[in-house]
């Protein structure tokens, strides 16, 4: 009984596995989407479509016409669910039990680590690999690795 | 024009994130639990991204310029340092964590969920903290 509670516990804090669907051609027209504006903002402004290094900017941005595009992009990803709604009339699903706290200490790791590691998933793992750069490469195996082994920590070792 | 152009971009690129699935934190997570409830989906989203961008940045880049700027920005640091390869082990600890990456979020605030600007706004603080952090120290 007392083990049962702790793993009631643990679940709260960091939530519980939710069941999702397979959906191989959806994601890859997503992807393809998101390729196409990495693509388009190279054509255009000459720069890298990476959430990072652009959001990062908005906060420190080096001139007025840098800040300027910086936020403009922001507030077309922000606009982004509501294409899909317009379109499915459904907005995305964007579902997790984690707690506040586990969200809190995620977004500060997030955080740190991308400002470090110098850019996520879109620079290094979309833009970076694309443009074969050897230091994304070995960021997107690090970031990968590390995490399916806190997942694997968190829902088979802690919640096991 | 430059900025018209900067918004309807992010759109496209908010777009295909919330339509793959890269903006919920349960599909990401599933994603990564190869021992558990695998979700495959994420590596079509990376396919297809890469395989765009791929050929795509190979059209663009040799023109020699973008249409609004004198250069191309792209980075310049080749090496592999410990900064890079801790910062990216961080960064994934805490992905694996909350589920969400900030390609996968900020186009997530757009749905005014509580959780989602909670984690942007620690995710900011970590950014901001680690820049002040590294900047008194270099």
């Amino acid at each position: 009984m007392r083990r049962r509670h702790q793993r009631l516990a643990h679940q709260h804090v960091w939530g519980a596995a939710l069941e999702t669907d397979f959906t191989p051609l959806q994601s890859l027209f997503g992807g393809a989407m998101i390729g196409l504006s990495a693509v388009l903002l190279m054509l255009t402004l000459g720069r890298i479509m990476g959430a990072t290094g652009i959001f990062a900017g908005v906060f420190a941005p080096t001139s007025r016409r840098d800040w300027l595009w910086r936020t403009a992009v922001v507030l077309g990803m922000m606009t982004g669910p509501w294409v899909v709604w317009t379109l499915t009339g459904a907005l995305p699903v964007v579902h997790s039990d984690i707690s506040p706290l586990a969200l809190t200490l995620g977004g500060l790791i997030v955080g740190v680590g991308v400002t470090l590691g110098g850019g996520c998933t879109s620079g290094h793992g979309v833009c970076g690999l694309a443009r074969s750069s050897p230091r994304s490469g070995i960021a997107v195996v690090v970031f990968m690795a590390t995490a399916v082994a806190t997942v694997f920590v968190i829902r088979h070792v802690i919640g096991a | 024009m430059r900025l018209f152009y900067s918004y309807l971009i992010g759109v496209l690129f908010g777009t295909g994130i919330a339509v793959s699935g890269m903006a919920n934190p349960a599909k990401v997570l599933n994603f990564f639990d190869l021992a558990g409830s695998w979700d495959p989906s994420l590596a079509f989203v990376m396919g297809g991204a890469l395989l765009v961008t791929f050929v795509g940045y190979r059209l663009v880049i040799p023109r020699g310029a973008p249409l609004f700027d004198g250069s191309f920005h792209l980075p310049k640091a080749k090496r592999i340092d410990p900064k890079l390869v801790v910062g990216a082990a961080i960064f994934g600890l805490g992905w694996g964590i909350s589920g969400f990456c900030p390609g996968g979020a900020l186009p997530a605030l757009g749905v005014f969920h509580g959780e989602v600007w909670l984690f942007v706004a620690a995710m900011s603080a970590g950014m901001a903290l680690t820049r002040w952090i590294s900047g008194a120290k270099g």
